[in-house]
This record gives structure tokens, C-alpha cells and sequence, in this order.
């Protein structure tokens, strides 16, 4: 029993990588929209949409890297679709990205109806855990290489905000877009940029759902991330790093049904699978007050206008 | 940069239309080099708008603009800079979530790819001990006074190396004290020959005070120009409206009574952010009283207004009404007929896209003749109602059935006023009335006001305006930092105490 425990604290670790790295790529889209003062909603679609192009891409050239790049890119349309749209006079956002989340899955779907069957070139992992010979280690510590992509996203991601003249431009545009105006900035090619290369991230968080983990094309395949991603830059404070500390966090959560199930605990799992979800009611309740608005917020995102 | 003098600047038969209106006829103007001009005017006189052609914002329909007697085209606001010509705006542009060091170098016209803060940090630095007055580079903006937000919009003008300052209306925001510090800061450099200064301002007396030249505008056009030190302040205010000012003391009763409408006791209040900024507020209002809350906004007052009006909880403190116990209940609102007049009436109290007639009824939607048996509203009674109302307050365009958002400013106050002492109403909550409207409309309006008073109704008057305090009100009170710091009786009230307990030098 003791070892059991000690597999699940292991799985658990592994899979809040694994199923982290997907909100980290995604809430990294998010928090960079948002920055420039849009919200995409129409992420969730964006993700299917990249899970279905980075299997298709891989399929085709056998190159699961090719399918990745192919994935962003096609994310990098959505999201310049989106922010083309909602550049138009009085009309919002939120309602463009649902539309947009609609769109993207359905598309998805219509198009990836014959990639469900084969099986494409998966990701390769990095075995960081080869020095170990307790086996569940060993397989806890496959890392994608794309985590730690993730990672320098976040990092750069977070310095360029702060110490680039883009990123300046980027928070002034989504802080007051009458201050972007009078400084001369073009402030819907900003958020169309911004919007656009928050796609091609969560484009990519897509195709490692299709290429790496749980590594198949379905279309039960997301299960809401691109919408939690929202809930996650909120708890993230609109920061790239925190986004990776909670984007582990959500992993975490959602890695511990499967874990105990792997130890043979399968009471409550419906339940343990739903801690994500719960998570984020959570967060959207204490951070949202009648009373007091939120810290670092940028000003112009519709949600808080 | 250019090392010399700043340019003469000179605009010829300006004329501006939009659509079938004429902002702007015909107007000349000229900004002398190392000089600090006035452009005076009512609302809608065009000041803003000649402003606005200058900077590029607008594109004058004829007419020209010169520096140094050069022909120029200014297309935007990157050409007037280019020419050297800032604007400070009555809204501040900064980003109140960066720091002010951030927002002074993205207001510069080029940015390096990769943004070196120790080099810049220093630059500004040293660009600031050059300068009149100083700011801490590394607060967020946010977090300053209006007064020293104004000096970073002036800093960012003058980083910009601009030798033309325009200003609209810089000091309806600042104490007298700030005002006349930041006026005098400017006034020397014009004498230092480093700037040339245009403000645009409604204070006569800082026109004298500080000004060199004047220009005056009247709906639309030139009305006269000439040396502030040949013309006395009754000529400049008679050429701005167009005949003798008579300042009139407004009509008031004595007071009769000392009886207690309006008692609040140790209010606390937080903001949006959780800030503690009503710290205790004790303050009682007699029937038939006017109390002036005075202060630089920031200081609580909004939120104090907010809970008056049941917008918002007080964390602490009780409020009395007629020795009763009051929440803003809409039962104990009508029995008691506390009604507010909050600042930006259209926002706060109105549904933009609802009639005239709907707004006006918010009261009493819900009583007869209004709503027959208490639930069917009859659409003829209000406009019935309304129609009386707009005629009684003098409500233009006198329809009741557009939506009040096309109403302008000055009618939306009015017809806000209307509905709010249209019921006897026995508490007046008053914010800053007057805000943004022209001469006529603010008489009109502070009349009401008087005469709401003379008829017994506990009036707290919040307001920025400390002039439009200390003619309205009978006491003055003084809220700084989210405490009533000072009280005194308004007429006879010494300005100077005053000023000091807003900025909170009163020791």
C-alpha cells in the first residue's frame, strides 16, 4: 500500500506535466490576447481546430514537428479572424468568440472526419527519467519537448511584455485604447497581431492534445481547456509566469482521477475527473466581487468596462 | 531640436462645419512666440475644436494654418508633434496601471525594439532636475493626485521637446494652490523663453493672474483678441457671453429651522480595488440647509455620493433620516424622498436608450396615475407627466418620446433634476451639477438648487468646483483623504484655509 501511495504522488507529478502542458499553451494565447485588450473566447475552437490539422499534417508528412507548426498556423487564422471581426464597429467580442468557438470545432470536425481511424507519427518524448529504474518514474518523467517550449514561451513571453517596445505597445493597447490612439498607435492591428499570435500558441496546445496526450484524434478530444484558459490568466493575474504555475496546478487537479484509478481507487472518479471544472467555478467566484475590481486587469477588456 | 525661440503660430479664416453645423467661422488667431494666450469661451464657443484643427485632429474645411508664417498642413497629431506642438487634454491620457516612467517613454515618437530601463530611468532623471517640478519616476500612475498627474502630462510634453503647449481647461481638476503652482511653473518658462503656452479655460481669474494675451470666442467665432493687461476681467467676460455678466447672489430665505434631516455617522467606505477611502465620516444636515462637501476628487467623495445613493455598501456607520435608521431600500427612499443628482447623470442614474419620458419616471414607474392598479403602465400618463416636467424645466428637445442619450449635457441634467425634485423630494444628493455644462444651463441649474433649498429640502452638494460651494451652500466642509478635515460657515469662508485643508497642508 505504501508504494501504491508513493505511484500515485508520481503519476500525479507526470501527469501535471502532461496534461498541464496543453492550459499552458493555451492560457499563454489568452493571457496575450487579453493584454491587448480583447478576450477570445473562440479558443476551445481554435484548440480543436489545431488537434485536427497537427494530426492531419503529421499523418500526411510524417513529420508529428511539420503537424505542430501546421497546427499554430492554422490557430494564427483563427485568431486573426476573430480580432478582424471584432475590429468592426460595435462588435463584441464575447459574442464573436463563442461564434468562433463554434466555428472552429465544427469546422474541425467536418474536416477531420477521416483522420479518427488512422493513426499518425506521434510527438517524441524527451526520457528525462532514464537514470531511474523504478519504472512508474520512468514514465512520470517523459517530457515532451514541447513543455519545455512552453516554458521559454512563458519566460520570454513575460520580458518581452515588460522590456520591448512591442510589448509596450501591446499594454497600452489593452489598458486604454483613447491613450494607444493618441500616442499614433494602430490599435486594432495591435489586438489583430496579439489575437492572431495568442492563436498560433493555442493552435499549438492543440496539436500536442492530438499528438502527444491522450495522443488520438476524437472528437471528444478537448474537454473545455481552451474555455478554462480564461478562468486560468484571471487566477494567473495576466502574468506569462503564473500562467505555467497554474496551468501545473490544473494539470494536477486533472491528473488525480486517473492516477487513483491506476492504483485501483475508482470510487468518486466521476468526481475526481470534474476537480478542474470545479476549480474554475471556484476561482471565477472568489475573484469576482460586487465590491472591488481586479489587480492588474487590463482596462480595456470588455468584460471589466 | 530646434535651439531657437518657439514658432509664431498663426491660423487664417479657419472655418470648420459638421454636416449642417458650423463649429468654427472665419477665425484668426495668433499664439506669439514665448508667449502664454488664453482662449476663452462657453461651452461650445469652438474653442476645442480650433484646438483640435491645430493638433491635427481635425481638418479645418478653410482657412490656414502657419508657424512662422510658413504655410503648414497638419494631417494628425504625429505632425503636430513633428512641428513641436503638444497638447495636454482635460482627460488624462496616461495609464494609470503603469508606472510613470513607463508612460513617459511610450509617449516617445521612437521606441528601441528592446527597452534598456536603467538608461532610460536616467535619462529622464536628468531631463527632470531641468524642470520646474518633479515626479517619482516609479510610481504608478494610478496612485497620484490629480495635481501630479497633470505635471507628468506636462513632462510628457516637454520630454517630447514640444515648444508649443496646448492645454484644455487644465485646472478644473487641481486645488487653487496646485493650479496656481503649475500656472506659475509655466508662466516661467514662457518668460524663459524655452515655451510658448495656449490654455483654454473658463477661470477668468487665472487669465489675469498669469496670462499675457487673450483671445475670445463666441459660438464659433472671433470675438475679440488683445494684452491681458489692457483689459479688465467684466470686458473678457462680457465679450465670452455677449453682455454684462451680473453676478446675482442667489435669493435665499433665512433659515428657520435646526431640525436634523440627514445624519451620518462614522461612514467607512472601500473602492473598486478594496482601499479604505471614506475613513469615517460624521456629518449632520439641517431642513432647509445647503452643505458643500469641497475637495480635490480622489478624496472619497465619490464613493461617499455612491452610498447615499445606494450604489454602493458602506463597510461601516450608520445613517439617520428623520431619526430613523436608513438603507437605500426603494420603499425607504420613497418615504423619506432622499433623491440623488450623481455626477454624469447619463451613466449613473440613466438609461440612455430609453425614452425621455421612461427616465423621467424612474421614480414612479410603478405608483398611479403611472401604472394603473399598480402593475399596467400607461404609456399616456408618461408622457403626460413628462410633458409637464419638460416644459416646468425648460427640457430640449421637448419630446418625450427620444431616448434621453440624444439629449445634450445640459438637458440631461435637467431633466435628472426634474425627476429628482419632482416628488417634494425632502434629502438632495447633489455631485458635481455642473460639470461640463455652459453658462445659461449652470445658472438654471444652480437656481433649481436655491430654490429646492428655500422650500426646506437637506441639500449635500458634493462638488469640485469650489466657487460653485461657496456661492451655493450655507456651511463648507472640506473632505480630504476620506475625512471632513475642516467646516466653516460659507459665507465670509477664507479661500486660503480652504485650499490648504484640501491639499491636506493645514498645520
Amino acid at each position: 500500500m505504501e508504494a501504491g501511495w508513493w505511484g500515485v504522488l508520481i503519476a500525479v507529478l507526470g501527469g501535471t506535466i502532461r496534461i498541464g502542458t496543453p492550459f499552458l499553451f493555451v492560457s499563454l494565447g489568452e493571457c496575450l490576447t487579453e493584454k491587448s485588450g480583447r478576450i477570445n473566447l473562440g479558443l476551445e475552437g481554435t484548440l480543436v481546430m489545431g488537434a485536427m490539422t497537427g494530426y492531419a499534417v503529421s499523418l500526411h508528412s510524417g513529420s508529428p514537428w511539420l503537424g505542430v507548426l501546421c497546427a499554430g498556423l492554422a490557430g494564427m487564422m483563427l485568431g486573426a479572424l476573430h480580432s478582424w471581426l471584432c475590429s468592426f464597429q460595435r462588435v463584441n467580442d464575447i459574442a464573436v468568440g463563442i461564434a468562433m468557438m463554434l466555428f472552429g470545432t465544427g469546422l474541425a470536425f467536418f474536416l477531420g472526419k477521416p483522420y479518427i481511424q488512422p493513426s499518425a507519427p506521434r510527438l517524441p518524448s524527451i526520457d528525462l527519467g532514464a537514470w531511474s529504474d523504478i519504472p512508474q518514474l520512468k514514465a512520470a518523467l517523459q517530457i515532451n519537448a514541447l513543455f519545455l517550449i512552453g516554458i521559454v514561451v512563458a519566460i520570454v513571453l513575460g520580458w518581452m511584455l515588460k522590456n520591448t517596445a512591442w510589448g509596450l505597445k501591446v499594454r497600452v493597447a489593452g489598458e486604454s485604447a483613447d491613450a494607444a490612439r493618441a500616442l499614433g498607435l494602430p490599435v486594432d492591428r495591435i489586438r489583430i497581431m496579439s489575437t492572431a499570435q495568442g492563436g498560433f500558441l493555442a493552435g499549438i496546445g492543440g496539436s500536442y492534445l492530438s499528438l502527444y496526450y491522450p495522443f488520438n484524434w476524437s472528437e471528444g478530444l478537448s474537454s473545455g481547456q481552451g474555455l478554462m484558459a480564461v478562468a486560468l490568466v484571471i487566477f494567473a493575474r495576466w502574468q506569462p509566469m503564473a500562467c505555467l504555475w497554474v496551468s501545473l496546478l490544473w494539470g494536477g487537479a486533472a491528473a488525480l482521477g486517473p492516477s487513483l484509478q491506476s492504483v485501483g481507487i475508482t470510487g468518486g472518479y466521476y468526481i475526481f475527473n470534474a476537480i478542474p471544472y470545479i476549480m474554475t467555478l471556484a476561482v471565477m467566484i472568489i475573484t469576482c466581487s460586487p465590491r472591488r475590481t481586479l489587480v492588474g486587469v487590463p482596462h480595456e477588456l470588455t468584460v471589466t468596462r | 531640436m530646434n535651439d531657437g525661440a518657439p514658432p509664431d503660430l498663426q491660423t487664417l479664416g479657419i472655418t470648420k462645419r459638421f454636416g449642417p453645423l458650423t463649429a468654427l467661422k472665419d477665425v484668426n488667431f495668433r499664439l506669439r512666440s514665448c508667449r502664454f494666450h488664453a482662449l476663452l469661451g462657453e461651452n461650445g464657443a469652438g474653442k476645442s475644436t480650433l484646438v483640435k484643427c491645430i493638433m491635427g485632429y481635425y481638418h479645418p474645411d478653410e482657412g490656414t494654418i502657419s508657424l512662422d508664417q510658413q504655410q503648414v498642413t497638419i494631417r494628425s497629431p504625429r505632425d503636430a508633434q513633428a512641428f513641436g506642438i503638444g497638447m495636454v487634454y482635460q482627460q488624462f491620457t496616461l495609464i494609470p496601471n503603469m508606472t510613470v516612467l513607463e508612460n513617459l517613454v511610450i509617449s516617445k515618437a521612437k521606441l528601441t525594439p528592446i527597452i534598456n530601463w536603467q538608461k532610460e530611468e536616467h535619462q529622464l532623471t536628468q531631463f527632470m532636475e531641468k524642470m520646474p517640478f518633479k515626479v517619482p519616476l516609479t510610481a504608478r500612475v494610478g496612485s497620484l493626485a490629480a495635481g501630479e498627474k497633470q505635471k507628468v502630462e506636462i513632462l510628457k510634453q516637454l520630454a517630447l521637446q514640444n515648444r508649443i503647449l496646448i492645454l484644455d481647461e487644465p485646472t478644473s481638476v487641481l486645488t487653487p494652490q496646485e493650479a496656481d503652482e503649475m500656472l506659475g511653473h509655466l508662466r516661467a518658462m514662457t518668460l524663459g523663453r524655452q515655451l510658448s503656452v495656449l490654455i483654454i479655460t473658463h477661470k477668468l481669474r487665472e487669465v489675469a493672474a498669469f496670462a499675457d494675451d487673450v483671445t475670445v470666442l463666441r459660438k464659433g467665432r472671433f470675438v475679440g483678441s488683445g494684452k491681458v493687461s489692457e483689459l479688465k476681467i467684466t470686458q473678457m467676460a462680457e465679450m465670452m457671453v455677449g453682455s454684462e455678466v451680473t453676478a446675482k447672489p442667489k435669493q435665499r430665505n433665512e433659515r428657520l429651522s435646526k431640525v436634523p434631516k440627514l445624519v451620518l455617522q462614522n461612514i467607512r467606505v472601500k473602492n473598486d480595488i478594496g482601499v479604505e477611502v471614506v475613513r469615517g465620516v460624521h456629518l449632520t444636515i439641517h431642513e432647509g440647509e445647503i452643505v458643500g462637501v469641497a475637495g480635490v476628487s480622489g478624496n472619497g467623495q465619490h464613493e461617499l455620493v455612491e452610498v447615499l445613493a445606494g450604489q454602493r455598501q458602506a463597510t461601516a456607520g450608520t445613517i439617520h433620516v428623520h431619526d430613523q435608521p436608513y438603507q437605500p431600500t426603494r420603499e425607504k427612499i420613497m418615504r423619506h424622498k432622499i433623491f440623488c443628482l450623481p455626477e454624469e447623470p447619463l451613466q449613473n442614474t440613466c438609461v440612455g436608450r430609453m425614452t425621455v419620458a421612461e427616465n423621467l419616471a424612474f421614480r414612479n414607474f410603478d405608483v398611479e396615475p403611472h401604472a394603473v392598479g399598480g402593475w399596467l403602465m400607461s404609456r399616456p400618463a408618461l408622457c403626460r407627466s413628462a410633458r409637464g416636467l419638460i416644459e416646468r424645466y425648460n427640457i430640449k428637445p421637448p419630446y418625450p418620446e427620444i431616448p434621453i442619450q440624444s439629449l445634450s449635457g445640459g438637458n440631461v441634467q435637467r431633466a435628472v433634476l426634474a425627476r429628482e425634485l419632482s416628488a417634494d423630494v425632502e434629502i438632495l444628493i447633489i455631485a458635481n451639477p455642473c460639470f461640463g455644462l455652459d453658462f445659461l444651463a449652470m445658472e438654471e441649474i444652480r437656481l433649481q438648487i436655491v430654490a429646492a433649498r428655500n422650500r426646506g429640502t437637506a441639500v449635500l452638494l458634493v462638488s469640485e468646483d469650489l466657487d460653485e460651494i461657496l456661492e451655493l451652500s450655507d456651511r463648507t466642509v472640506v473632505m480630504f483623504n476620506g475625512r471632513l478635515v475642516y467646516e466653516t460657515a460659507s459665507p465670509g469662508a477664507d479661500l486660503a484655509v480652504i485650499g490648504r485643508h484640501m491639499t491636506g497642508h493645514a498645520t
